[in-house]
């Protein structure tokens, strides 16, 4: 680091977004690990269902599979954003679901 | 005594996985131990080339599994170090050449021969023949490169050393899971391009074997048909030494992954 470096402004180094990103990813997919293969495609359904109603997108939904003695646990959780219902929809008047 | 079977792994190509595989079965030659490694990229033959030993393969791995030759006949002998021997993978295009019996037929009779080590190069991806690469090892070397695809591939791959195993399957305790960080440019880590060591061990919470760094001298060897760990003077040779070390037990501390120190006008001016 040089006296002449301040002057060169910074912006965020892709080494950290990299970082953030498969932080998030990698964490997302060792929740599903060893889990039946139909998971994402019925992540994916939902999704569709959900978004009939509301406006949200795929990070939205996480499904956790956990085996425990003698029986797997299927934990599904949407979040639902605030004020923001698809247009038209059935859920329109319903704004503050989440 | 049987042989301690060691996978060479990473699920993304072009890592070094040949590369690394060359070279730490020639280390452990080196340490004295008898050696085996054998190419599993059916169809793709390519570890013959990076030993040196191309235009002396005869018979290969498909035809001792398939009875056509001996284990003895198909050995190769490496020209450098007579405890070491190569196992070059078919080029047949049939997918289906290898099979989980006819593998362990073939490891089971380097136990009996008497090695020490046998060193599986896996073949990318997580088909059939990186699934029997990895089935029978006592031991996996998970090549990682700091960059986005390779690090979320080889999370992939310790998943699935921890469960499609022959030790998993038996609950006989894990695969040792050994991870070996290639082509680290120490100089792009420091400005912020490239995930560093720490990262890359904190993303997949493992710790780190060996980090290998990115060197001309890799190319150079593999042009020669020689593995670089055999090129003392190189960076990355005397990395891959550490790496062998460690795997044999030795406690050696981390080398080249700091950018070199400058000067006392480099530091003052910057550049």
């Amino acid at each position: 680091m040089g006296i002449l470096d301040f002057l060169k402004r910074k912006p965020e180094s892709t080494a950290s977004v990299a970082r953030e990103r498969l932080r998030i990813i990698v964490a997302q997919e060792r929740s599903t690990r060893g889990a039946p293969d139909y998971l994402p495609m019925m992540r994916n359904e939902l999704l569709e269902v959900i978004k009939k109603y509301v406006h949200v997108d795929l990070d939205a939904i996480n499904i956790n599979f956990e085996r425990d003695s003698g029986h797997e646990i299927l934990e599904l959780s949407v979040t639902l954003p605030e004020g923001k219902p698809a247009a038209g929809s059935p859920a329109s008047n319903e704004a503050t679901i989440g | 005594m049987t042989a301690e079977i060691i996978v060479v792994t990473s699920g993304k190509g072009g890592v070094g996985k040949t590369t690394t595989s060359a070279s730490l079965a020639t280390g452990l030659a080196m340490a004295g131990k008898k050696v085996a490694v054998i190419d599993f990229d059916v169809g793709l033959r390519n570890l013959d080339l990076i030993m040196g030993c191309e235009r002396r393969v005869v018979y290969d791995f498909v035809n001792v599994v398939h009875g056509e030759s001996t284990l003895k006949q198909s050995l190769i002998k490496d020209k450098r170090y007579d405890n070491l021997y190569v196992l070059a993978a078919s080029q047949t295009r049939d997918k289906d050449a290898l099979t989980q019996e006819g593998v362990e037929k073939v490891l089971d009779g380097l136990s009996e021969d008497g090695f020490d080590y046998v060193v599986c190069d896996s073949p990318a991806g997580i088909e059939k023949g990186a699934h029997l690469a990895m089935y029978f090892a006592d031991h996996a070397v998970v090549v990682v490169n700091p960059e986005v695809s390779s690090v979320r591939d080889s999370d992939r791959i310790l998943g699935l050393l921890a469960s499609k195993t022959r030790r998993a399957e038996r609950g006989e305790g894990p695969v040792t899971q050994h991870l070996l960080l290639t082509r680290y440019n120490p100089a792009r880590v420091a400005i912020g391009e490239m995930l560093s060591v720490k990262d890359v061990e904190e993303i997949l919470g493992i710790e780190v074997v060996g980090v290998i760094p990115e060197s001309e001298n890799v190319l150079t060897a593999s042009n020669n048909g020689i593995p670089v760990i055999v090129d003392a003077d190189s960076l990355a040779g005397q990395a891959y030494s550490d790496t062998v070390a460690r795997i044999l037990g030795e406690v050696r501390p981390l080398r080249f992954i700091d950018v070199p120190k400058k000067g006392f006008l480099q530091r003052v001016f910057g550049g």
